[in-house]
């Protein structure tokens, strides 16, 4: 049995190819370990007070336009920075499209037709790369915004940056990969039948880094995305008069008496 | 006063390069065992303070989502970079929020998230030593908690937040800031911050009436816990005594008067704000509004009103019903009986600019503008007021409701130019338990933006009165307008508009007598 097991791999994959299927495994399952975690973690803490951020919604109908607008167009960037909107809200959009087109390499056989509709959005790399180098530019030139960078804020950056970059490189240039051969690899990742992958140098930078960031996700400031849904200053409810809000433990705490209402009535005065 | 530069006033708000360590300092007055010790703090910095500062930091990520969330969502983008008053008047660095976070978020790094304990130095963590605790204990008394860059962050994380967890770790390991809890010693044992008991403001009030009815010939009356009466005011106690406070509160009485309500303040909950928000401490903060609840109860009242003071309409509005139950929509037992008690046809709590607005709405009071025609009137949005509150229940009435009533009662009103009113005022300076004579350097240089844009309607309207509806809005301009060039006797109240135009010519319904019965009745039973 073992033998015929490293046989199936001298045959049929490559080392590259092995060591590539492993590393998604593993950044997969520190993504959705991370990631779930992380937001059980956010789930259960408890919100003790009203803290809603000027200009409140009344109403969870204006809480839920706020977030949108606030993850569809990054409302408050814009207000407060016009270039780091500019430049911010090209990398999320571009990223998002190009996301949207990679749905293709990881679906089994043929793609619905719905998914024609995103080809048009190619170009969007361009947008992701375009905001990623105004993103660095802005962190290394505007004094502010250097003072408040650690290494990890620039290599981030960068990390994106030569994923859209090889990723052009892939798609705009003579450089490009066995498609076919992609596809069969990613898909065959999801429903476990594993592939050889191409393995022209800038292809493997590519999925080597694009794999690595998901494994960076709940390590790192990628946080941020479930982060905003839980923020309080902007998904909470202004209605605070109407409504009584109160967390578990100052609940736990007001029952368990430290002040029992009707001992103190008329008390020490 | 300390050797520092007062700021010039440019033409235009500018982004000052920045300059490391200007206002690296020892911060405020450290607390001292005697005003550590009732709050339950202890007396001075303990042994093992590190080891209890990182389990407190943990206690509070554990009991404070927006703890937990903000040391985590932040992508150091620096959108708040250029947004803090502090920064913009002082150029240090740490005054830029995400800076000011990251002091707390490097340690919480260090000690809580797997890349700051195996990469400290790729990720900015860093290790609480006693630098870094002199550091929190500077910087984070140098924010106002005015939530001013929250406004501006993508995720909506609040500086504010991260300085009260900060302050909230000091006082556990007995880094207190003596002014803060001082003040609240004198909150929580004598009801009020100025520690003045109930005779000395009984005849505070006395002198009060006797002074308005030989200028007006009303006798406008200041009732102290008269059992029965329909509506409780807390308001701050600066009101009391303090110019020009003073005149919003006369302006509070003729109000009252003219529509013939029954009303009253408390001796024992002589004080609207409330220092355990700035501190941080919940604990602190229910222990100082439990007090208006108790005297709301023992006084039979069935509104509870609060006077012109900034956060604590914060805390009044956005907290009270979660502290003590003073609103609607209980479902515990407790808050549920004061609930009964309180009338629902009214907002509970109700701002006094709310229930003035809405007898103006209603035709009840009737003004001679004209009595303020020698003024031209600006409107400072107090932070805590206009980020953190509502009033009227619209969208944005707090920026409203303040703007209608003082355009009732003067002819001459000019907005400040837009970035800096509204959801995106500059907060006076002097917010958060930063009040003090020992933080002057910082209030005058964190006054800077607001007195920037004062001075371009100053230029351009000749506006020559800036009206606020906060009690420390109210001093800190009265002590930092002239050092601007200003009349330090421009700011004034809401109220005291009101209060010079009002029309006092309706009769004053036998208020007192109702009240007396009411109570001997009460006391019979």
């Amino acid at each position: 049995m073992l033998p015929k097991f490293f046989e199936f791999f001298e045959n049929y994959m490559s080392v590259v190819s092995i060591f590539f299927t492993a590393l998604f495994y593993l950044s997969l399952a520190i993504f959705l370990v991370g990631m779930t975690r992380k937001i059980y973690q956010y789930w259960q803490t408890p919100v003790p007070l009203k803290i809603p951020t000027a200009p409140t919604p009344l109403t969870q109908t204006g809480v839920v336009m706020r977030m949108a607008r606030e993850v569809v167009l990054f409302e408050s960037l814009f207000k407060s920075n016009k270039w780091t909107w500019l430049f911010g809200w090209l990398f999320h959009i571009g990223l998002l499209l190009v996301l949207i087109r990679h749905i293709r390499y990881f679906w089994p056989g043929d793609l619905p037709e719905v998914f024609l509709l995103i080809q048009p959005f190619k170009y969007a790399a361009f947008a992701m790369v375009i905001g990623l180098i105004g993103l660095i530019t802005r962190r290394i030139t505007v004094e502010r915004v250097r003072y408040i960078s650690a290494p990890s804020d620039y290599l981030m950056l960068l990390l994106l940056l030569i994923i859209g970059i090889s990723g052009v490189v892939m798609s705009f240039t003579s450089n490009h990969t066995d498609i076919i051969m992609v596809k069969n690899f990613a898909s065959g990742l999801l429903i476990f039948d594993w592939a050889n992958l191409p393995t022209e140098v800038h292809f493997l930078v590519h999925i080597f880094l694009a794999f690595s960031l998901l494994a960076l996700f709940p390590i790192s400031k990628l946080l941020h995305i479930p982060g905003i849904f839980f923020s309080p200053t902007r998904n909470q409810v202004d209605d605070s008069r109407k409504k009584r809000h109160i967390s578990s433990w100052a609940l736990k705490q007001e029952q368990e008496g430290q002040v029992i209402l009707n001992e103190t009535l008329g008390k020490d005065k | 006063m300390a050797d520092f530069e007062i700021p010039e006033l440019p033409t235009y708000l500018e982004i000052p390069a920045i300059n490391e360590g200007v206002m690296q300092g020892d911060g405020p007055f450290k607390s001292v065992e005697e005003f550590q010790t009732p709050l339950g703090f202890p007396g001075k910095k303990i042994d093992n303070w590190q080891e209890v500062a990182i389990s407190k930091m943990g206690e509070l990520k554990s009991k404070y989502r927006s703890v937990q969330v903000f040391l985590d969502a932040c992508v150091k983008c620096g959108a708040c970079t250029d947004k803090c008053h502090y920064f913009l008047g002082s150029s240090d660095p740490k005054n830029m929020p995400v800076a000011r976070q990251d002091l707390f978020r490097s340690v919480y790094r260090r000690h809580f998230t797997f890349a700051g304990k195996y990469f400290p130095k790729l990720v900015g963590a860093k290790e609480l030593d006693d630098a870094m605790l002199d550091d929190w204990y500077n910087y984070f008394h140098q924010c106002s908690q005015c939530r001013r860059c929250s406004v501006f962050c993508p995720y909506g994380i609040d500086t504010a937040e991260i300085s009260m967890a900060a302050r909230e770790v000091l006082d556990t390991v007995g880094v207190g800031q003596k002014y803060c809890n001082q003040i609240l010693g004198k909150a929580i044992t004598i009801g009020n911050n100025l520690g003045l008991p109930e005779p000395a403001l009984r005849d505070t009030l006395l002198d009060l009436e006797e002074e308005i009815e030989e200028e007006t010939g009303i006798a406008v009356k200041y009732p102290l816990d008269v059992k029965g009466a329909e509506i409780l005011l807390i308001t701050p106690s600066a009101d009391f005594f303090a110019e020009p406070h003073i005149d919003g509160l006369i302006g509070y009485g003729k109000v009252f008067h003219q529509d013939g309500v029954s009303w009253t303040m408390s001796s024992y909950a002589s004080e609207g704000a409330n220092f355990g928000m700035f501190i941080g401490s919940y604990d602190v903060m229910r222990s100082a509004a439990l007090r208006i609840r108790k005297a709301a109860l023992d006084l039979e009242v069935s509104r509870i009103m609060v006077g012109e003071c900034g956060h604590a309409w914060r805390v009044a509005y956005s907290f009270w019903n979660t502290l003590s139950g003073v609103g609607a929509g209980a479902t515990d037992e407790h808050a549920m009986k004061l609930q009964q008690q309180l009338d629902s046809r009214y907002p509970q709590p109700q701002h006094i600019i709310e229930y003035t607005y809405d007898l103006i709405q209603r035709g009840k009071l009737e003004f001679d503008k004209s009595a303020n025609d020698d003024r031209t009137v600006t409107f400072h949005d107090s932070c805590n007021v206009a980020r953190a509150t509502n009033m009227g229940g619209i969208p944005n009435g707090q920026f409203i409701l303040p703007r209608e009533v003082i355009k009732a009662v003067c002819n001459n009103f000019v907005d400040m130019e837009r970035s800096t009113i509204m959801e995106s005022t500059f907060c006076c300076g002097g917010g958060g338990g930063l009040l003090t004579d020992d933080l002057m350097e910082i209030r005058i240089k964190g006054a800077m933006p607001r007195m920037q844009a004062l001075k371009e309607v100053e230029k351009t309207n000749a506006v020559d009165t800036l009206v606020a509806i906060c009690a420390i809005c109210k001093s800190q301009f009265s002590k930092v307008l002239p050092k601007f060039d200003f009349d330090p006797y421009m700011i004034v109240s809401a109220h005291q508009l009101v209060s010079e135009a009002i029309i006092m010519d309706k009769p004053q319904k036998a208020v007192t007598a109702e009240i007396a019965e009411t109570a001997e009745t009460a006391e019979a039973k």
